[in-house]
C-alpha cells in the first residue's frame, strides 16, 4: 500500500509540474534587450505592456539591461564575433553601428519585411543611417533635430529677445551683451564631444565623410565653423562645459545653477534638462538653430540609436514585430515625443492631437515645441555614414575638438588636417 | 589480472607527468593557442568570425603611427615611474614594518594591502571624482585651500600621469611590501648579529645586508611590475570612461589595442599591436634579467 501511495504521490507532482513549465512558458516569451541609455529602458518596458494587453496569446517578458556606452558596444561586437551571449534586441547608437554591418553577413537581422509596409510614412533618411545594400538593420527612436535651448530669464535679465537672433553673427553679439549684462557666458561648447561642432556643419552641407564614406574632416565649411566656435571661446561669449562634454555629472550641476544661458543640442536632450536640471523648469525655451546665411537650413539630424535584433535571437519574429510595435506604430511613435521628449520618425503623427497634449516636456518647456519642431521639418539636414564613421567621431571628439578647444595646441585647420589624414589612412 | 595493470599505468616514471597534465592542458589553451591566433590575426583584415582576409604586413606598416608612438610613451613612462616609486618605498615600510619596535604589525600589513583587494572600477570612479577639473573637487579644494592653483588634472598630460601613478601607488603599495616582508624573514640573523659585533649603524646594516639579501624579490618584483606597467589598461580605463581619452592622454599599449580591436572594429590590427606589446616587454624583461645576472650560474654573482 504505501510504496503504491508512494508512486501515485510522485506521478501526481510531477504531473503537474510538468504542466506547470508548459503553462508558464505558453504564457510569455523571454525577450532580452540591452541599452546604454537608462531613459530607453523605461519606454520599452511600457512597450512591452501595452504589447501584451494587445496580444495576449503571444506575450513578451522583456529583461532590460542597462550597460555604459562603451561597455555595450563592446560587449555586443564580441558576442556577435564570437556567435554567442548576444540579446534579442539591443540599441546601437549610431556612432558604433557600422561596426556591426561589416563583412559578408552582418549579426543583425533585415527588419525590411516589418518596414516595407509603412515605409512611406517615415523621415527615411533615418533609415539610410542604418542601412547596407537594400536592408535596413536598424529602428531608430527620433529624428534629432538639433535646437537651442534658451533660458528665458537669463536673455530677460540682458534685455536680448531671442526670437531676433536670426543668424551667427546676431547670436555673437548677442552674447556679447549678455556676457556683459549678467556676467555668465552666452553659453557652453563641447571639448571632448562633437555636439557642438557637428550640427553647426552638417545645416551648412558639410560633414565628416563625403557620400562615398571618405573622410572630408578638412573641409573650408569645417575649418570655418570651428574657427567660430573658437572665436566664441577666446571672446569670452562660451566656455569650456565644465567636465569636457554636456553629458557629464560637473555639467548638469554647472547648468542646474544657471552656469550659461544658452546651449545648442539636439531635441532628445530635452530628456536630460527634466531628469537632471531641475531647477530650470519653466525658464527654458527651444527654439531653432541660427543659420549662417538668410535661407539656410536651421537644423540638422543628430546623433540616433537604431535598436536591431540580433541574429541570435531565438525569437526573431516576435522581436521584429515587438520592435516595430514600439518605435514604428503610430502608438509607439506618439510615445516616443510623450515619454522621452523626442521628435518622432514617423512625419504622420505629427499633427496628431496627442503631440500638443500636456505632458512632462510641455510642463518644463511650455506649449510650443511641436509647433516650433513643425515649422521647420524641412530644414532637418542628414547625415552621411559608412565604415569610417566611428573612427570619424572618435577623431572629431578626442583629437580634433580637445586639441583646439581643450588643449589650445593646435589651430582649427591644423588639428582638421592631421585627422582627416589619419582617418584616410585606415585603409 | 585487472589490478596489474592499474598499477602500470600510474608508474614511477610517468607520475610527474600526470600530475602536471591538468596545467599542461590548460596552458596549451588559454596561453600557447590564443598566442598563436594572435600571431596569425595580426596578419589579416577581420570583418567577421568566419570573413577574414590575409592582408601580410599591411598591419605592420600601419602599427608605426603617431597614436603608436603616444601610446609607448606614455605606457614607458607609466612603467619607469612606477619602478622608481614601488621598489624603493616598499622595500623602505617593509623594514619599517617588520622592525623589532614596530607594535601593530597586522594591522600595517591589513591597511597597506587593503587597496588590492578593491575594485578597479569602484576605485577609478572615486578618483574621476576627487581629480575633478572643477574648483570644487576634493584635490582642487584641497590645493586651494594650501595657498595652490587648481588643476585641469584629467585634461593636461602632465597631471594625467600623475594620477595614474598616484592610482598605481595607493593600490599596489602593500602587494610589494609583503613580497619584501616574505623576503625580509628569509634574511639569516647571524649576518645582523655578524655586522653588531662589527659596529656598523642601520644605514650600513640596510644597504650592505638587507638590500643584498634581498635581491631575488626585488628581482622578481621588478620583472613582475615591468609586466604590469605595459600592460595597465583597467586604471586608464575608469578614469575615462573609456579607452579613447582626450588627446589620447591616458592611452597605454593596452588601451590601443582596445580602442583598435573593439572601438573600430579593426581585430587584426589589435592583434598585431599585441604582438608588438608581446615583443617590447620580452626584450625589455630579457634585458633586465641579464643584468641582473638570472642567466649566471649559481655562485658567480
Amino acid at each position: 500500500m504505501k510504496l503504491v501511495t508512494k508512486m501515485v504521490l510522485t506521478s501526481a507532482m510531477l504531473f503537474a509540474s510538468v504542466n506547470m513549465v508548459f503553462a508558464a512558458s505558453k504564457k510569455a516569451t523571454k525577450l532580452s534587450f540591452w541599452t546604454f541609455q537608462e531613459l530607453h529602458s523605461g519606454f520599452m518596458k511600457d512597450a512591452a505592456e501595452c504589447w501584451n494587453k494587445q496580444h495576449p496569446d503571444e506575450q513578451i517578458n522583456l529583461q532590460v539591461s542597462v550597460l555604459s556606452y562603451d561597455d555595450l558596444h563592446n560587449k555586443l561586437l564580441i558576442a556577435l564575433q564570437s556567435g554567442r551571449g548576444a540579446p534579442d534586441l539591443c540599441d546601437i547608437e549610431i556612432g558604433k553601428f557600422a561596426n556591426y554591418l561589416k563583412g559578408k553577413k552582418p549579426g543583425l537581422v533585415p527588419l525590411n519585411d516589418v518596414i516595407e509596409p509603412e515605409k512611406d510614412k517615415f523621415i527615411i533618411g533615418r533609415f539610410n543611417s542604418y542601412k547596407k545594400g537594400n536592408n535596413y538593420y536598424g529602428i531608430d527612436y527620433h529624428v534629432g533635430a538639433a535646437v537651442m535651448y534658451y533660458n528665458k530669464e537669463l536673455l530677460d535679465q540682458a534685455g536680448v529677445d531671442p526670437d531676433k537672433i536670426v543668424t551667427w553673427d546676431d547670436y555673437y553679439n548677442a552674447g556679447k551683451i549678455v556676457k556683459a549684462k549678467t556676467g555668465k557666458p552666452m553659453c557652453t561648447v563641447e571639448s571632448t564631444e562633437h555636439w557642438s561642432f557637428y550640427p553647426l556643419i552638417v545645416q551648412q552641407g558639410g560633414d565628416f565623410l563625403d557620400k562615398n564614406g571618405k573622410g572630408v574632416l578638412d573641409s573650408e565649411v569645417n575649418v570655418k565653423t570651428l574657427e567660430f566656435l573658437k572665436k566664441l571661446v577666446d571672446d569670452g561669449v562660451a566656455v569650456i562645459a565644465p567636465g569636457g562634454f554636456h553629458h557629464s555629472e560637473e555639467y548638469w550641476a554647472f547648468m542646474n545653477n544657471e552656469g550659461a544661458a544658452s546651449v545648442w543640442m539636439p531635441l532628445w536632450y530635452m530628456g536630460r534638462f527634466t531628469a537632471y536640471m531641475p531647477k530650470l523648469k519653466g525658464k527654458m525655451i527651444v527654439r531653432p538653430l541660427p543659420v549662417w546665411k538668410i535661407g539656410g537650413a536651421r537644423s540638422a539630424g543628430m546623433g540616433g540609436t537604431g535598436t536591431a535584433v540580433t541574429v541570435q535571437s531565438k525569437n526573431q519574429s516576435l522581436a521584429k514585430r515587438f520592435l516595430f510595435y514600439a518605435k514604428g506604430s503610430k502608438e509607439g511613435s506618439i510615445k516616443t515625443w510623450t515619454m522621452l521628449g523626442f521628435d518622432p520618425i514617423r512625419w504622420d503623427v505629427w499633427t496628431d492631437p496627442a503631440m500638443k497634449a500636456p505632458n512632462e516636456y510641455t510642463d518644463y518647456f511650455g506649449t510650443g515645441v511641436f509647433d516650433m519642431l513643425y515649422s521647420i521639418k524641412n530644414e532637418i539636414l542628414g547625415i552621411n555614414v559608412g565604415e569610417k564613421f566611428p573612427l570619424a567621431q572618435t577623431l572629431v571628439q578626442k583629437n580634433v575638438m580637445f586639441k583646439v578647444l581643450g588643449e589650445r595646441s593646435m589651430t582649427p585647420r591644423e588639428a582638421l588636417t592631421a585627422a582627416n589624414k589619419q582617418l584616410n589612412a585606415a585603409d | 589480472m585487472i589490478n596489474q595493470k592499474k598499477i602500470q599505468f600510474i608508474t614511477q616514471k610517468n607520475a610527474p607527468w600526470i600530475f602536471v597534465l591538468p596545467f599542461l592542458i590548460s596552458f596549451a589553451v588559454f596561453t600557447v593557442y590564443p598566442l598563436i591566433s594572435t600571431v596569425i590575426m595580426s596578419f589579416q583584415d577581420i570583418a567577421g568570425f568566419d570573413d577574414t582576409a590575409f592582408i601580410g604586413l599591411k598591419n605592420y606598416r600601419n602599427l608605426f603611427n603617431t597614436q603608436f608612438y603616444t601610446a609607448l610613451a606614455n605606457s614607458t613612462v607609466y612603467t619607469a615611474l612606477t619602478l622608481v616609486i614601488l621598489i624603493p618605498l616598499p622595500m623602505f615600510l617593509a623594514v619599517l614594518i617588520n622592525s623589532r619596535t614596530t607594535e601593530f604589525k597586522n594591522f600595517f600589513k591589513s591597511s597597506f594591502f587593503l587597496p588590492a583587494l578593491t575594485s578597479v572600477v569602484v576605485a577609478g570612479i572615486f578618483f574621476r571624482y576627487v581629480f575633478s577639473a572643477q574648483e570644487t573637487a576634493l584635490m582642487n579644494n584641497i590645493l586651494i585651500k594650501i595657498g595652490g592653483k587648481p588643476q585641469k588634472w584629467l585634461f593636461q598630460r602632465g597631471t594625467t600621469m600623475f594620477v595614474l601613478v598616484l592610482f598605481c601607488t595607493w593600490r599596489w603599495l602593500g602587494v610589494n611590501i609583503i613580497y619584501f616582508i616574505s623576503g625580509l624573514n628569509a634574511i639569516p640573523q647571524e649576518q645582523y648579529e655578524a655586522a653588531v659585533i662589527d659596529g656598523v649603524n642601520a644605514w650600513q646594516k640596510f644597504w650592505y645586508i638587507t638590500v643584498p639579501n634581498l635581491k631575488p624579490v626585488t628581482v622578481y618584483v621588478v620583472t613582475i611590475s615591468i609586466y604590469a606597467g605595459f600592460a595597465m589598461f583597467a586604471e586608464t580605463y575608469t578614469l575615462f570612461s573609456s579607452a579613447a581619452s582626450p588627446g589620447d592622454i591616458g592611452l597605454t599599449l593596452v588601451s590601443y589595442i582596445y580602442l583598435e580591436g573593439f572601438n573600430y572594429a579593426h581585430l587584426g590590427m589589435g592583434s598585431t599591436i599585441g604582438v608588438a606589446l608581446f615583443v617590447i616587454i620580452m626584450i625589455i624583461n630579457i634585458v633586465q634579467l641579464y643584468f641582473t645576472g638570472a642567466f649566471k650560474k649559481q655562485g658567480e654573482n
